[in-house]
This record gives C-alpha cells, sequence and structure tokens, in this order.
C-alpha cells in the first residue's frame, strides 16, 4: 500500500489479557498492524491465537474478565464534526460511553461469526435493521426502513421488504449472513470486521459471501479487517496479510508475498501443510510439530520456539523477538531476521 | 395466532369435564362420607341417631346411587348453576363461597402482581451486576425468603405488630367492616389490611423467581446477540432490556398457568394463622368434615383457576415467542 496516506486504523502494542483464577492468559500480548483506507487485510492464526480478541479490543466489546492493558488503538474519524482533529485513541475511550458507541456500528461496524446467533430470535430482521439505522442516523421510522431495505437489496437479497418481516430462524445461512452485512452497512461504515464471516456456513454460499464482500469494499471504499482461520480464504480476499501466533503477531506483508516469500518460520510451516492439487495423495501432509502451549505455561522468548524448526538455543528461548521490517512491505518477528546491532540495541 | 386462541378455547370444556371427573373421584376416595363423620360428631358430644334417621340422611344426600349417578347429579345441577348445599354448614354453598372466592382472587392477583413487580428488577440487577455487593445482599435476601415459611413469617410479624404497637393485623377487614355491605369505604378499608398478607405470601414467591429470572438472564448475557447489540453501538441498559431480559421472560410466562392455583392452595396454613377470610381454610374444614360438595366445589375452582393460568400463560407465551407461534400454525 502506499505510504503517503494515513492509516485509518493503527493498533500498536496492544495487550489484552484475561485476570482468571488460574492465572494472567495473555490473550493478546503486544500486536502491532495497520489497516490504511480501502485496504482489506486479512488477520490469520490458529484458535486461540488472539485474532477474535484483538478485533475485540479495537471495538471495546471485550468482555470481563478481559481487559486492555496497555497499548493505542488510534482510529481515524471519518464522520462526525472532528474528522479533522486528528486520530482518536480507542483505548483511553469509555467502552460504553458515548463516544465509544458513536465510533461503534457507525464507524466500525462487525459481522460476527454466527449470525444465527447473534441475531436476537424473537425480533424480526427488520426491527434490527432499523434500530442500527436509527441508533446513528436521525431518520424517521419510515426512512429507516427504506434505508434498511435498501441495504438488503445491496447484499443482494431476495424480496427485500418481505425479509423484513421475518426472523432469522426463517433465513438460510447464507441469507442470515447477508442479512447481519446488510446490518453493518446500514451506517455506511468506514471500516468492516468480519470475523470469520463464513465458517458457519457451506463452501458455495462462502465463494458468495466472500465475493459479495469483495464487491461492497469496492463499491463503498471501505476498510475490511478479516479474521479466519483459513488461509484460501485470505489468499481470495486480503490485500496485506497479519500472521498471528499465541497473542503476537509473526509476520506481516502483502498477500503476494505471504504466499510467495514467506519469511518468518512459523508462516512457511502454515504455507506448507496447505494441501494442494500437486502434492502426491498417498503422502502425508507436513504438520507443525507439537501442539499449541497452554495459555497459562507459554514459553519464555518467542511464542513459537518450542515448535520451531529453526530454533536456536540460547537465544530464541531467552528473549523475545519484535516485529521489524525486512523491506519496505513486509515485517517479521524473528531472530532469524534480526539485523545484529539491532537486536543487541533492543537487549 | 386467532386459530390458535379458538383451538385452545374449544379444549376448554373438555379438560373441565376431565377435571371434575378427577375432582369427583378425590373426594370420593375417602372411606366413609359425611354422614359417617357426622355420626361420629354426634357421638363424640354424646348423642346418638337410629338407622333410619342415617338412611334418610344417606337418600337425601344420595350417598346410597352408585358413584357414576352421583356424579352426574352433581355435575348436571352445576351445569345449571346450583353448586348444592354445603352439608356442613347447611347453607348454599355459593352463598358461602362467593365472597370468599373474590377476596382470595383479589388477594392472588395482588400478590401475584407484588410478587412480579419486584422479582424481575431484582433478577434483573443481580445478573447484570454478578458477583458484585447488590447481588451477593440480594442472593442472600432471596435465601432467607425461599428458605423461611410463609406462615413463619406471618407469626413473627403479628407477633412484632402486636408486642410492639400494639395492633393486631389478622383479617382482612376492621372489626366494623366484617359484616357490613360492600361500600366504597369498605373497599378501602380491605386495601389497608391487605397489603400485609400480600407481603407475606409473596415473599416466597419474589424470592424464588427472582433466583430464576437471574439464572435465566445469566444465560442470556453470554449469547452472541448481545456482543452484536453492543457492536452496533447500542447503550448497555437498552440493549439488556430489549434483548436478554425479554428472553429470560419467556420460560416465566409459562409458570403461570400453575402459579395461580398455587397461590389459592399455598396460602391455607398463612390464611389461617392471620384469619384470612379467605377459601383456603374453608377447603380445610371441608376436607376434614367429608362435606363432599362444598370441597368438590371448591377444587373444581381451583382446577378452573389451573386451567384458565395455563390457557393464559400459553396464549401469552405464543405471542411472545415468534418460534412457538411459528410450530403452532
Amino acid at each position: 500500500m502506499n505510504n503517503l496516506t494515513k492509516p485509518l486504523l493503527t493498533v500498536r502494542n496492544l495487550k489484552t489479557y484475561f485476570k482468571l483464577d488460574e492465572g494472567m492468559v495473555k490473550a493478546v500480548d503486544g500486536v502491532d498492524f495497520d489497516v490504511f483506507p480501502g485496504q482489506v487485510v486479512g488477520i490469520v492464526g490458529e484458535s486461540g491465537c488472539g485474532k477474535s480478541v484483538t478485533i475485540k479490543s479495537a471495538l471495546r466489546i471485550v468482555e470481563k474478565p478481559g481487559e486492555i492493558v496497555d497499548g493505542e488503538i488510534l482510529y481515524h474519524p471519518q464522520k462526525n464534526a472532528d474528522a479533522n482533529d486528528g486520530p482518536v485513541d480507542l483505548v483511553t475511550l469509555k467502552a460504553h460511553g458515548k463516544k465509544m458507541r458513536d465510533i461503534r456500528g457507525n464507524e466500525i461496524a462487525l459481522i460476527p461469526q454466527e449470525p444465527m446467533a447473534a441475531f436476537s430470535p424473537v425480533h424480526t430482521i427488520g426491527n434490527q435493521l432499523i434500530e442500527a439505522v436509527r441508533l446513528h442516523q436521525k431518520v424517521n421510522k419510515k426512512q429507516a426502513f427504506d434505508i434498511a431495505v435498501q441495504a438488503l437489496h445491496e447484499v443482494g437479497m431476495p424480496n427485500p421488504e418481505r425479509r423484513m418481516g421475518a426472523y432469522s430462524w426463517e433465513l438460510s445461512g447464507g441469507l442470515r449472513q447477508r442479512a447481519m452485512i446488510a446490518m453493518a452497512l446500514t451506517c455506511n461504515p468506514s471500516l468492516l470486521i468480519a470475523d470469520e464471516p463464513t465458517t458457519a456456513i457451506d463452501v458455495t454460499t462462502q465463494a458468495q459471501v466472500l465475493n459479495l464482500l469483495r464487491s461492497l469494499q469496492e463499491r463503498h471504499n471501505m476498510s475490511i479487517i478479516f479474521i479466519t482461520h483459513d488461509l484460501g480464504v485470505i489468499a481470495q480476499v486480503a490485500d496485506f496479510v497479519v500472521v498471528m501466533y499465541l497473542g503476537r503477531v509473526m509476520e506481516t506483508g502483502t498477500v503476494d508475498d505471504i504466499f510467495h516469500n514467506p519469511q518468518h518460520p512459523y508462516t512457511k510451516a502454515l504455507l506448507e501443510s496447505i494441501p494442494t492439487v500437486h502434492s502426491p495423495s498417498k503422502e502425508l501432509l507436513p504438520t507443525i510439530e507439537g501442539s499449541i502451549p497452554h495459555p497459562f505455561n507459554r514459553p519464555a522468548g518467542c511464542p513459537f520456539y518450542p515448535r520451531c524448526a529453526d530454533f536456536m538455543a540460547g537465544v530464541c528461548d531467552k528473549r523475545t523477538p519484535s516485529l521489524q521490517k525486512i523491506n519496505d512491505k513486509q515485517s517479521v518477528s524473528c531472530f532469524l531476521h534480526h539485523d545484529k546491532a539491532e537486536e543487541d540495541e533492543a537487549a | 395466532m386467532l386459530l390458535y386462541v379458538i383451538k385452545r378455547l374449544l379444549l376448554l370444556p373438555l379438560l373441565v369435564i376431565i377435571f371434575s371427573m378427577f375432582a369427583f373421584f378425590i373426594i370420593q376416595a375417602p372411606p366413609g362420607d359425611f354422614v359417617t363423620s357426622y355420626i361420629a360428631e354426634l357421638a363424640a358430644s354424646g348423642s346418638s341417631i337410629d338407622q333410619a334417621q342415617i338412611d334418610g340422611l344417606r337418600s337425601l344426600y344420595g350417598l346410597d346411587q352408585p358413584i357414576y349417578v352421583q356424579y352426574l347429579k352433581w355435575m348436571g345441577r352445576i351445569i345449571t348453576g346450583d353448586l348444592g348445599v354445603s352439608l356442613d354448614w347447611q347453607r348454599p354453598i355459593a352463598e358461602l363461597i362467593g365472597e370468599r372466592l373474590l377476596l382470595t382472587v383479589l388477594l392472588g392477583i395482588f400478590t401475584f402482581l407484588f410478587t412480579w413487580a419486584l422479582a424481575i428488577p431484582i433478577g434483573i440487577l443481580s445478573a447484570t451486576k454478578q458477583y458484585s455487593f447488590i447481588d451477593y445482599f440480594f442472593t442472600v435476601v432471596n435465601y432467607f425468603g425461599v428458605s423461611t415459611p410463609t406462615f413463619m413469617t406471618a407469626l413473627v410479624l403479628m407477633w412484632l405488630a402486636f408486642s410492639k404497637f400494639g395492633i393486631s393485623i389478622t383479617g382482612l377487614f376492621s372489626a366494623e367492616y366484617v359484616d357490613a355491605p360492600w361500600t366504597y369505604d369498605r373497599v378501602v378499608d380491605m386495601l389497608k389490611h391487605m397489603w400485609l398478607p400480600m407481603v407475606i405470601l409473596g415473599l416466597d414467591g419474589t424470592a424464588r423467581l427472582a433466583r430464576v429470572m437471574r439464572a435465566n438472564l445469566l444465560d442470556e448475557l453470554k449469547k452472541p446477540y448481545m456482543e452484536m447489540a453492543r457492536a452496533k453501538g447500542m447503550s448497555e441498559w437498552r440493549l439488556v432490556m430489549k434483548y436478554p431480559v425479554r428472553l429470560a421472560l419467556n420460560p416465566l410466562v409459562s409458570t403461570i398457568g400453575w402459579y395461580l392455583p398455587l397461590i389459592f392452595s399455598g396460602s391455607v396454613i398463612v390464611a389461617t394463622v392471620l384469619n384470612l377470610p379467605t377459601i383456603g381454610p374453608m377447603l380445610l374444614r371441608s376436607l376434614t368434615n367429608q362435606d363432599m360438595f362444598l370441597a368438590g366445589s371448591i377444587i373444581l375452582i381451583y382446577g378452573f383457576l389451573a386451567i384458565i393460568g395455563t390457557l393464559i400463560s400459553d396464549i401469552l407465551l405464543v405471542w411472545l415467542d415468534p418460534r412457538i407461534r411459528m410450530e403452532e400454525s
């Protein structure tokens, strides 16, 4: 992406911890990334790597006992009067306060993982869409109804007027997710956060939903943060990729760099474990050795070192590498790529 | 929806008939009959009665006929609006239970409203502020409420009122209004007395209902639609009231059905302790004296209330929850 435009969202050293009776779970432990206007950023990682908590932190909807303990989330408001006042640090806002609520849904909208559970079963789709419209726009019920129908129409919902009176459980999985996307669109947000939006639906519908998101992104010139554990999905939708492991960013780069020129041993291992049409059928797929450590006893140093093929004793298990640029598009958090001088300076 | 209500209303008479058979069977079940206990009573007081008189009494009340004939005769009279005569009080049953029924229903409705008006907000507060001081406070209060028998509360309050303030808090009327005809002043007097039995009878139910509401709401508060509503930018209170509270109430609505008759039958001891002119103590007396037609009438009315209560809660549930509405149509 070009560096001349200012980022819409900047996350720096974000730390979100969950204080449990059994100990502290560092779900997000120092995450950095940027989202530029009009960019689709894919965050990829295994279950429990902190990708959902990262975006919940950005929306300030992390549930107790989770808490943002450090870092900044700078957002450039695009809509309200202080749009020119520069970025707002969302971490400093009150989670349920008016300012944060004006941003949630209005500037940054969420598409959840399970549309079935995210809609109330006893309220109609229309009721919930109109509510979303009227939370942020000063319009009457009739106008709100029209905006909602327009949004349903835009996401390709057949018979949008009639669907306004339907309940979520009366729709198919794909239509339900379309209704969710419509709800996110009603306020024309600048940033759309999609939290594994295609996990709960079947593969053919998945492709339709992905195409829809891509085309909506182009039409509205929105930015999208797309969270998934599916590298195939990332390859289809993302411009820029953030690879996460155990609450930390391992590597960032453009989608081409990540897929064709991965630098971090974790990224490489992930890509090797994807089956391709060329892989010999009788052979086992390479897997990543070991399993994800339990959140209570995370390794000291680099979180990936116990499973890493390039583990360097005395280095990786002693100190934690930081995310460093290796060229103007790609950053890696690994001692293999750390400049020796910088490393000593950091230590 | 309308179709469903009509369907349910059509089922109503059938339910009432089945229930009346059970009611009749139950009051017939104990060995002996009214005459037997009447003889025992006479014997206890030293007098006696000869066989001719006994047979006369038996045939007068139809006690010598087969059970189904007795039942049919009884039902026949009830359909024409005649509940019969109390064997024990020697007065028409309609006259006996008329005012008591009215007072019982009034007290029941007041207690019900009191319970819900108090329990639902307490449940909501406890759940939304889980593990806070207010939640622990209500938890302790609720356990007291659930574990203290209502008659105990009644006795303690009566004793306190009498020993500290020198007032007697029994009954539903002041002495001068007990047998007075219904006037505006009598209604006011009744309302002045009604609140205490209402509170005593309602405490137990309030505590239970608040616990159930808390548990239901805690389940709902974890649902993904909460997160979604937050992500939309809704304010916390508005979204809690609109989504999870609404969903947590649904299962409670279905309890209205058995709650109504429970208030009437459950209040027997309290009504006896507080000397309330309600129907509970009368049922108790009619059962011990085998006053079968009075007991039958009261049980029939209980059953009718249970059926009406279930009907109301079913209709409410269908109205509240579109998923159930969908299944029904």
